[in-house]
């Protein structure tokens, strides 16, 4: 039997970001478990976008704080390929003067927390993104320092830094059972031989619902499928994210030129279904030519999908499990936990330590499903 | 074979670029790709991915047939995106 300090349940961005904190903060044995490899889930799948632009106040705090992170994570964790973090703006666009006014309320909200968000017209828009046809578009919002950061080398800069600082990374080992002994000490079987600690943190993303079963613990959180896809690398037309929550899509050309464009669909299955379907390459084909129609040329080259977590107002589930004391939670991000990671791993990390983390996360506790102080986030596509 | 040659023609990636992250202890194909875009690029991994695996094969000192050859993702071959402006299931 391996003892450790912690064990951390999935190798996404969030175990390796909390493993990394723990690590700094002095942990010594730190455990970090994943059944394929770093980034395999909804991490290395996501649409690799980073944004301050939401409509809740503890969803701005925590993506300003991310932002600020990851202008100085490449030095911060010495990982010298980079992490593609580049601050070409999200522009969100306005079908209709409800949504504009939705956007005015979040922008207003967004200044006042110091975010330098504003509203545009769509004349401005066609200045920030001269291919965008802004037929239909009554404005929009905007912000310059939201932008594009690459999952998979973010993952890897934290997870190489965390074993650096001593922490252990357990790849395609996978989680069996987990039981809790009389002295509180979580005991768990993996596919590589059993392994026993203190605290344990539920980090597993899509599988974070089955993961807390195996505690007899029901989270209140539910996985489904999103489509998304990648074009051919061509020459950078497009700096901003463009987000059109009319059409449920959203587009942005990455660093190295090619076009990642996905659809926020209702039909899409819930569970952990991770194929994909030629309906997508219509559907998100048609939606992409009203709003880009010159890129239209451009060849698509794959597709793939991802699971969201979601929860029931749609914003991420963290922080201790108070029926069983030392198990914690980060789950639920409903489609926007990369982008989360950088700031809320730090929160964590203390509240794990028992430190008053310096950014507040307790309005995402599970005791909000209780209490029932949902707080419903209208910015999600 | 020369550690500067070139492994995948699409995403410039060098044999030697193969060999650090092998060294650095990635296993399989799949971390291969994502963490080097090798088989990336619009080739989609034909020229690329068996070199890779037999990379992979040598470094692990385990036979290339007992790899896993790593996820292929569709369409497989480019298709422009207004080739599905027509068609299809009406949204």
């Amino acid at each position: 039997m391996t003892r450790a300090d912690v064990i951390i349940v999935g190798g996404g961005i969030m175990g390796c970001s909390i493993a990394y904190h723990l690590a700094r903060r002095g942990m010594r044995r730190v455990v970090v478990l994943e059944r394929s490899h770093i980034a395999s889930g909804a991490t290395g799948r996501c649409g690799a976008g980073v944004r301050m632009q939401w409509g809740t106040k503890p969803n701005c705090l925590v993506m300003k704080e991310s932002i600020r992170i990851l202008e100085g994570l490449e030095q911060e964790l010495s990982y010298p390929h980079g992490i593609g973090f580049k601050q070409k703006g999200y522009l969100f666009l306005a079908h209709s003067k409800a949504q504009l006014i939705q956007f005015q309320k979040n922008v207003q909200l967004q200044n006042s927390l110091g975010i330098p968000s504003e509203i545009v017209s769509p004349k401005d828009m066609k200045r920030i993104a001269p291919l965008l046809d802004t037929t239909g578009v009554v404005g929009g919002s905007y912000c310059s320092k939201d932008g594009h950061c690459d999952p998979f080398h973010t993952t890897r800069a934290y997870a190489l830094a965390a074993t650096r600082l001593g922490a252990t990374l357990l790849q395609y080992t996978e989680l069996q059972s987990v039981t809790k002994s009389a002295e509180g000490t979580f005991k768990l079987t993996t596919s590589a031989g059993e392994i026993e600690a203190p605290v344990l943190v539920n980090a597993a993303g899509a599988w974070s619902g089955y993961v807390a079963s195996m505690l007899g613990v029901n989270l209140p959180v539910y996985s489904e499928r999103h489509q998304i896809l990648v074009t051919e690398q061509v020459e950078r037309v497009l700096d901003p994210m463009i987000i059109s929550l009319h059409e449920g899509l959203y587009c942005q050309q990455t660093p190295d030129g090619s076009f990642i464009m996905g659809l926020g669909d209702p039909n899409e299955p819930k569970g952990l279904d991770q194929g994909h379907s030629w309906q997508f390459l219509f559907a998100v084909s048609k939606k992409i030519s009203r709003l880009l129609p010159d890129i239209t040329g451009v060849r698509i080259l794959r597709q793939w999908s991802g699971l969201y977590n979601m929860s029931p107002d749609r914003q991420a589930v963290l922080g201790a499990v108070d029926d069983v004391p030392g198990l914690y939670v980060a789950c639920g991000f409903s489609g926007h936990g990369f982008m989360m990671a950088p700031a809320v791993s730090e929160s964590m990390a203390d509240i794990i330590l028992g430190n008053t983390p310096r950014v507040a996360i307790d309005v995402y506790g599970l005791d909000r499903f209780k209490n029932g102080n949902l707080f419903y986030e209208p910015a999600v596509v | 074979m020369s550690s500067d040659a070139i492994i995948c023609r699409c995403e410039d990636v060098l044999l030697s670029d193969i060999r650090r992250l092998l060294d650095s202890g990635l296993t399989t194909f799949d971390e291969v790709k994502k963490f080097s875009r090798c088989g990336m690029g619009p080739c989609q991994g034909r020229t690329c991915r068996s070199l890779v695996l037999a990379e992979i094969a040598r470094h692990r000192g385990i036979r290339v047939q007992d790899l896993e050859p790593g996820r292929f993702r569709p369409p497989g071959k480019s298709i422009p995106i207004s080739a599905f402006l027509e068609g299809g299931e009406e949204q």
